[in-house]
């Protein structure tokens, strides 16, 4: 009896075990994005109006654009919401991606010290301002996370013409928001997005440095993950979240997201 | 200090307001981690009474291997278990990626050498006259072994402490299996990580105290039942 009793409870715990990780009901979407996006909050303000409209469930994974690739290459997500034009590219050319579309932009911007000890504000160029702070071996914290704002930033050291190393250019291997607490607390210049910028400048002594320029464009798209590869992405969900975020109600969030917070958007729906 | 502050008074004001998003990730931690234990308790606890009430060739082999899997690092778990989960992985077609089932299956393994290797030194430390006279008194195998169970059971509620104190602290593991999707795989620790990521100190302060209360909680309850059945 007792015995009985014990394989009947073992019996029910693996069954609880397993039907708790079934995703019965609501069709679900898993969006892999970068953690710029995430932990800006816009997502939250997205999605709901999405999942009410579509009567779906979009799970969300926050990761650097260069894992949330690597996740959609091995058909763990259905779709990516990233920042990195060049890799993007090469995503959809290697039949990895579908449907690729732009979304949504803001800038990078170089943040820094107050007192700017390599004395960069002002300077017309993004590449001389690096460059500046690179002879004076003024400290600077890189991503170092292979996000699309750490390639970004490797691909402007390019231009610069120089590999930045030394005591002066630490990387953190961490997200954005706890790299740029990081920086403030070391002192430190930073390339960041304006987004994270402007949700952490409350807590962070930091001051923007650069002006708006054509090497710092940050534009974010969305790439669906291609169903001739993986055979159980949700296709057809994916393609109505693409088409929300391009709706006109759907622009009309991203531009309304975070003016009133911060006093201005922190993503500009791409045509405007 | 002021974080600190901050912190404590973030902690009471998220546990009063009865804030849903905060009582979700309670709620997922404890079924999650609580499942974990209950399945590595039944693989372990049997585990450590084999190992620690036989003598057979390779005894000392398993026993250190148990005491090795005490540094067993969660990150290495989590990657191994997404390998085989991911839809390029052996196990690709169940979907239990991204689910709270990958979860338990993390942490029943983190949790499971833990529980054996403290339950083999727990039977072991049980005087060896009692499985002599168990014995003698005509009890089975089965008997003698539960008898000397009985004996030992406030050092095995001891090793079930030690195991869920693994699981429900551990981020590496739960991060990779999980994604820390809000409402599904978001569990306590994974929240501490991603608020602290984000800067935000004192919502990660408050879960920190509100884990800790939640621990204590479940330890007094524990030390209750102890004391009650001495």
């Amino acid at each position: 009896m007792r015995m009985k009793k014990k394989i009947f409870l073992l019996g029910f715990i693996f069954v609880m075990v397993f039907t708790l990780g079934c995703r019965k009901g609501v069709s679900h979407l898993i969006l892999a994005t970068t953690t710029s996006v995430e932990n800006s909050g816009l997502l939250d303000a997205l999605i709901p109006v999405f999942e009410k409209e579509a009567e779906a469930k979009v799970d969300v994974i926050a990761c650097g654009t260069g894992k949330a690739i690597q996740l959609a290459k091995n058909g763990d997500c259905d779709l990516i919401l990233v920042h990195d034009p060049e890799t993007e590219k090469k995503f959809v050319r290697d039949g990895y991606g579908v449907n690729r579309k732009s979304i949504m932009y803001n800038d990078f911007v170089i943040v820094g010290p107050e007192d700017d000890p390599a004395k960069i504000k002002g300077m017309s160029g993004v590449i001389s301002a690096l460059s500046t702070i690179a002879h004076k071996k003024a400290l600077f914290i890189s991503r170092g996370d292979d996000s699309g704002t750490h390639k970004r930033e490797r691909q402007l050291w390019k231009k610069v013409g120089l590999i930045p190393e030394g005591e002066w250019y630490q990387e953190t291997g961490q997200g954005m928001g706890a790299t740029l607490v990081i920086a403030s607390q070391k002192k430190a210049y930073c390339l960041t997005d304006h987004a994270t910028y402007l949700s952490c400048k409350g807590r962070i002594a930091l001051i923007m440095l650069s002006n708006r320029n054509q090497l710092l464009y940050n534009p974010y798209s969305i790439i669906l993950v291609n169903p001739k590869k993986y055979a159980h992405i949700n296709y057809r969900k994916g393609i109505e979240f693409i088409n929300f975020l391009i709706s006109n109600k759907g622009k009309k969030i991203i531009r309304e997201f975070g003016k009133e917070e911060f006093g201005e958007p922190l993503f500009h729906p791409v045509g405007e | 200090m002021d974080y600190i502050l901050a912190g404590l008074k973030e902690a009471f004001r998220l546990l009063f307001t009865l804030d849903r998003g905060t009582y979700t990730i309670i709620f997922l931690s404890l079924r999650i981690s609580g499942t974990a234990v209950l399945l590595a308790s039944c693989l372990g606890i049997p585990l450590g009474a084999l190992v620690g009430l036989h003598k057979f060739p390779g005894r000392g082999v398993i026993t250190t291997i148990l005491n090795t899997c005490f540094a067993l690092p969660t990150v290495v778990v989590g990657l191994f278990i997404y390998l085989f989960l991911s839809h390029r992985g052996p196990l690709g077609m169940l979907g239990l990626l991204y689910t709270p089932s990958a979860m338990i299956t993390a942490q029943t393994i983190l949790a499971t050498p833990i529980i054996g290797a403290l339950s083999l030194v727990a039977v072991k430390g049980v005087d060896p006259s009692i499985t002599k006279s168990a014995i003698s008194l005509g009890a089975t195998k089965v008997q003698t072994t539960l008898t000397v169970l009985r004996e030992a059971r406030v050092a095995i509620l001891a090793a079930l402490i030690a195991g869920f104190g693994r699981v429900i602290t551990e981020i590496g593991a739960a991060m990779i299996v999980g994604g820390n999707i809000k409402g599904t795989t978001r569990v306590m620790s994974t929240a501490i990580a991603l608020e602290t990521g984000k800067g935000k100190f004192e919502i990660a302060l408050a879960l920190g105290i509100i884990l800790l209360a939640i621990a204590f909680l479940i330890n007094a309850g524990l030390y209750y039942l102890q004391r009650v059945k001495e």
